[in-house]
Formats: structure tokens, sequence, C-alpha cells
């Protein structure tokens, strides 16, 4: 008989590995579901996690790719990591995403065809606070009435989309666009576009954003007061409490700050590749973020590798969709079982697995 | 604009429609939270019996065992979180997400080459000379059977869980899991049963959607249903009647707008289609500002359940 025994603190082993066993076994069960789905499993698997860095004839385009992906995933998933930690789930990152890239794009457009230095930097500006507002809403409505987080950041990803069909068709649209929907392009409009910064390699200022804040986040968390409050609140609530934490200040400064991030993510997506505001700007970062999130374990380093990871898997799906004619439904999929083998796995990080009958007590 | 081509009798047959799904899932998950569980995979679920009720229904022809297929889908996934938190003991507001974003995915490879196809139509209950009663007989008597389905879903819950004994060692188990270990009774056994009965309402409710509500299939089609199911069940203080209440509220307001859109009001589209999600918003502020809503929630609810001895 197999039974569970508690251990005293999560095994620091366990939990270093619970991410590769996760990404090893989704491998396995991706590969039976690409098989189910008449594909070769290991060529489909090869195509997704190895052609788009080393086959000579994608790699070239597809590398470059995986900062571009990776950019605006670590920098919500590093914001909603110290959320998570706390035990305050903002899951309406997509909707932050989606306000912040409306709010920068509109401070860009505002100032076409203005050719001056500082128009990016006030998109930058605006496009955070835009998210921040944004995240506030749930975060004030816990703190003042006690209202869910949870349900009420993921209903405002829908107002969210809403306004941005509105704002795709109505006041951000491109007035040259011979009645398109969608706005003026911004990465043509020099002065507030997002460009690479060293060609070949997709790093933009996005990317740079985020490799800054999983420095800033692992010096919180490691190093300074908020960090320790964060953690405490997650692991001892009650204890955070007798400690001095004030538990409404951390929920407005943890929702704050990935709702910043979020719209910092959005802003540098709408500025760069995505070049504009369309219909069909949202797509699906948000959400994946949080898979993100968890397969890092909520450790900014760990966010850092995830996030690479997450990029391969879009780039690698989008590859597979090419050759193979993979559906693209089927990467949605692949990613949610990862999470699905992570959740699963991690039980090794917190439990000891004992065999035989238990001693009596 | 044209406001007096909204009938007010059509209106409140249609909000009765449309209502259901929001009522079966969340009459579910007022189960599941009842046994001190949180899933958050709702939508999730929901998409999945859409899905699978949609192809069962027109590759059988037949409705009514699309609508077994879409509570089976439904079921099916809730088993995945079901492991997940009671044997694996993984936390249950990550899990529930997970089993939304998983959803999502699958269900737009299921339903891959069925959409633009039409359902088999899921007839009307014939209620003969009441249907023809002026007024009430267009809102009370002409509806298919999943109207009828949904009210009596809530009251057999409301009888189950204050009347029988199986309903009062749920909620023992809800409350106070140690306490019910304690006593003998299986906690992780009856919240598995609690999970999968919200799995299969919450299939079922999908299939709804896709079978009579739209009636077709598309990607996303639940669009947050689920999760205002899961609004509703806060909403309704975790008290079955009153997630008819809320769901008829939410009901009313979808329909409201879509007839205003009809009618052309000068209001911009997307404005009136993000009102249900505002709404919603707004009543669960007003709910859970008020006194005793701590009270309300099942004690246990999101508490994972280890055996220790």
């Amino acid at each position: 008989m197999v039974r569970l025994e508690k251990r005293p603190s999560p095994s620091r082993f366990w939990t270093m590995a619970t991410p590769v066993v996760a990404v090893a076994l989704t491998m396995i069960a991706g590969g039976i579901m690409f098989a189910l789905l008449g594909k070769n499993p290991v060529e489909a698997i090869r195509t997704i996690f190895w052609d788009p860095l080393f086959n000579e004839q994608f790699a070239s385009y597809s590398r470059p790719q995986l900062l571009v992906k990776a950019g605006p995933l670590i920098l919500i998933a590093v914001g909603l990591s110290l959320g998570f930690r706390a035990g305050i789930w903002n899951i309406g990152a997509e909707g932050q995403y989606i306000i912040g890239a409306i709010c920068g794009a509109a401070v860009g457009l505002a100032f076409y065809p203005v050719e001056a230095w500082y128009v990016f930097p006030l998109m930058v500006i605006a496009g955070g606070l835009g998210g921040w507002a944004w995240a506030m809403i749930p975060a004030i409505l816990r703190t003042r009435f006690a209202t869910n987080e949870i349900l009420v950041s993921l209903l405002l990803v829908y107002v969210a989309q809403a306004i941005l069909a509105s704002m795709a068709l109505g006041a951000l649209r491109n007035p040259e666009g011979g009645g398109f929907p969608g706005s003026r392009n911004l990465s043509q409009y020099p002065a507030a576009a997002n460009p690479e910064l060293i060609a070949g390699t997709g790093m933009h200022w996005g990317v740079v954003a985020a490799f800054i804040a999983v420095i800033a986040a692992y010096v919180l968390l490691h190093r300074h007061m908020l960090g320790f409050s964060i953690r405490l609140a997650g692991q001892a609530p009650r204890a955070a409490r007798f400690a001095g934490v004030n538990p409404d200040r951390l929920v407005l400064l943890c929702m704050g700050l990935s709702g910043g991030l979020a719209g910092l993510a959005g802003l540098f997506e709408v500025a760069g590749p995505a070049g504009q505001i369309s219909i069909d700007f949202g797509s699906g970062y948000g959400f994946t973020a949080i898979i993100v999130a968890f397969l890092g374990r909520l450790n900014p380093v760990g966010i850092l590798l995830a996030g690479l990871l997450m990029a391969l898997t879009y780039i690698g799906g989008e590859l597979a969709q090419f050759m193979l004619g993979l559906p693209s439904a089927a990467i949605q999929a692949f990613q949610g079982m990862l999470l699905f083998f992570l959740l699963a796995v991690d039980l090794f990080s917190n439990y000891r697995l004992r065999f035989g009958k238990r001693e009596a007590v | 604009m044209d406001l007096s081509a909204i009938n007010p009798a059509v209106l409140v047959a249609s909000l009765m429609m449309a209502a259901v799904p929001i009522i079966l899932a969340a009459i579910g998950e007022l189960v599941v939270e009842k046994s001190g569980v949180l899933n958050l995979g709702v939508e999730g679920m929901m998409i999945i019996g859409a899905v699978c009720g949609f192809v069962v229904a027109v590759k059988t022809g037949s409705p009514f065992v699309g609508f077994l297929g879409g509570a089976a889908g439904g079921a099916g996934l809730s088993l995945i979180f079901a492991l997940l938190t009671q044997v694996l003991l993984a936390n249950q507001v990550a899990t529930g997400l997970a089993l939304t974003l998983f959803g999502l995915g699958l269900s737009s490879l299921l339903g891959q080459g069925f959409n633009g196809i039409k359902p088999p139509a899921t007839g009307k209950v014939p209620m003969g000379p009441l249907a023809d009663i002026p007024g009430v007989g267009p809102v009370l008597f002409q509806h298919n059977l999943g109207v009828y389905l949904s009210i009596a879903v809530i009251a057999a819950v409301w009888w189950g869980l204050k009347y029988s004994r199986m309903g009062l060692i749920l909620r023992a188990v809800g409350e106070n899991h140690d306490a019910a270990h304690a006593l003998g009774y299986k906690v992780v056994r009856i919240r598995i049963a609690a999970i999968l009965f919200g799995g299969a309402m919450a299939g079922l409710g999908g299939a709804y959607i896709s079978l009579v509500r739209v009636p077709q299939w598309t990607d996303g089609i639940t669009a947050g249903a689920g999760w205002i199911a899961l609004a509703i069940v806060v909403f309704a203080s975790w008290r079955p009647w009153r997630v008819l209440i809320g769901a008829y509220l939410f009901g009313g307001i979808t329909v409201l707008q879509l007839n205003l859109q009809v009618a052309n009001v000068p209001i911009p589209v997307e404005y009136l289609s993000m009102a249900p999600y505002l709404i919603t918003i707004l009543v669960l502020v007003i709910m859970s500002s008020g006194r005793g809503r701590a009270a309300a929630a099942p004690a246990a609810l999101g508490q994972n359940f280890h055996a220790s001895r």
C-alpha cells in the first residue's frame, strides 16, 4: 500500500526537478496526442522543440522570434508570480495587457506625426499606468468590498476585449486606412516604434524590460523586506498579520505591479512586433503567462527559463502547423497539459511516498 | 431606433433560455463548493461539454444522446481535476485554471471540421393547450426540455442538500473535513463524486449552448459563461434558489442587450456586449460587501484534505 507523508519543508531537489519531469511527461503525453491526430509523434516533438533552434533552414528566422515571444511572457509572469506567492490571484493579465497597449498606443497616436525623443518614453509610462489602473479595479474592489479578485480580474478581460474592438473600429482607427479596422502602424512611426535593438536577435525594449523585471523581482524577493512580507503572507497568512504585514496594502501592491508589468508588455508588443491596435491584438499571452509563472516555480530565474521554453512551444507550434499541418489548437492543449503534469509532479516536493502498511500510532 | 419591436413576452421566454447553461453550470459548481472544493475550471468543462455534445449529436443525429455526450465530456475533464486535487493534493486554484486553459485548447482541437454545421434540432416540450394561453403560454409553456430540466435540477439540489442524509454529509465535509473524517466519512470519495457531478452539469450546460442556444460550433463559444456561473454561485451565497434569480438576472441583461443591438440603439455594439460582464461585477461587489458573507461560504472551501492519521 502506498501512502503520503508530508515533508516538514518542501524538498529542494524536487522543487528543481519537477519542471524537468513535467516537461518530459508532457512530451510523452503530447506525443500520444499527436499520434492520435495521425502525425508522427517523434517528428512532431522534434519540430516543436528542436527545429526552431537548430534546423539550418528555419533557425535563422525562428531564433530571434524566441526573444520576441518570451519577452511579454516573462514580463507578465514575473508580475503575476509576486501576487501568486502572496495568495493574490490576478488572472486577468490578458485584460491589463490589452488596456496597457491601448493607452500606450493612444499616446503615441496623439503625437503623430511629431518626431521627438520623448514620445516613446511617454508611451511606456502610459502603457504601464493603463495596465496598473485596470488591475486596480479588482484590487480596490477586493480591499474595499471583499470582492473575489479572481472573478473580477477575469471578467474584466472580456470588457477589455470589447474596448479593444471598439478602439480598433472607432477612436484609434487609422484615418488613412481606407475604412479597415485597426490603427496606424506604430512600428512605421519612428518616434513611437519599438524596433529590434540588435539586428537578428529579436531583442527589443520589451525584452530588456523583461530582464530588468527578473533581476528586480529577484532582489525584491530575496533581499528586501517587502519580498519577505509577500512570501510570509503566502505561506502563513496568520503569522504575517502578527508580523505587521498589512494585507490590503499587499493586495494593492501585488495587483498594481502585475498589472503595470502586463500593461508594459502590451505597450512594447503594440509598438513593436504587433505594430498596431487591431481587433485580434490580444493573443493569449496573459493566460499563457500563468503557466509560465507556475512552470518557473514562481521564482524569477525559473520564470526566465520557463518563458523561453514556452516561447519555444509557440514558435515550434507554428512551425509544426506549417510543416506537419498540426492544428494550432493542439499547441494550446499541449501547454495546458504541461501545467497539469507540473501540478501533479509537484506532489513530490511537499510529500514523501511511503510503501507498506502504516505503523500503529 | 425602434424599441417597440421588443416584445416583453418573447424577452422573458428568451431570457429563460439564455439562463439555462449558467443555471446548470452554477448549480453543479454550488454542489462542488458545498463539499469544500473550489473548481475554477467551469469554463473549461463547459466548453468541452459544448464540443462533445455537438460532435456526438451530429454523429448520432440525436440531440438527447448529444446532451449525454456533453455531460460525459464535462465529467471526464473534471476527473482530471479530481485526480490532481484530491489524490495528488495539487493547489485547487492553479488546477482549475489549468483545466480552463487545457479545455479551451482541446475543445477547438476536437471541434475541427464541425464549424458551420447545423446540429439536429431539439424540439419543444409539447404542452398541448397550455402553450396557446395568451401571454402566459409563450413565457412558460413553449420551451424545450432544458429550461424545465434546469429548474428541476435546482429543486432537486435544494431538496437534496437540505433534507437528505447525503446532503448533510456533503455539507459536513465542506464545513469541516477533519470532523467528517473523524466520523468515518470518506472525505476524498465524497468530494470526487461532487466534482464529477459538477463536471457533468457544466458539460450539460455547455452542450445546451452549442446545441440549442447558438446552435452551432465555433471556437470559444462559451465566451466566459463558466466564469459568470462561478460569480453567480457567490451571488447566490451558496443557496440553490438564488442561483435561479442570479441566472435570470444575467440572462435578462444578455437578452436585453442583444435586443437593443437589433433595435439600433445609438450605443456602440461593443459597449452593449460588455454590459453582462460589468453587471456581473457590480452584483458581485454588492453581494460581497454585505454583512454575513464570510459565514455563507463553506468553511473548508479551497482547502485540501490530507488524512495525517
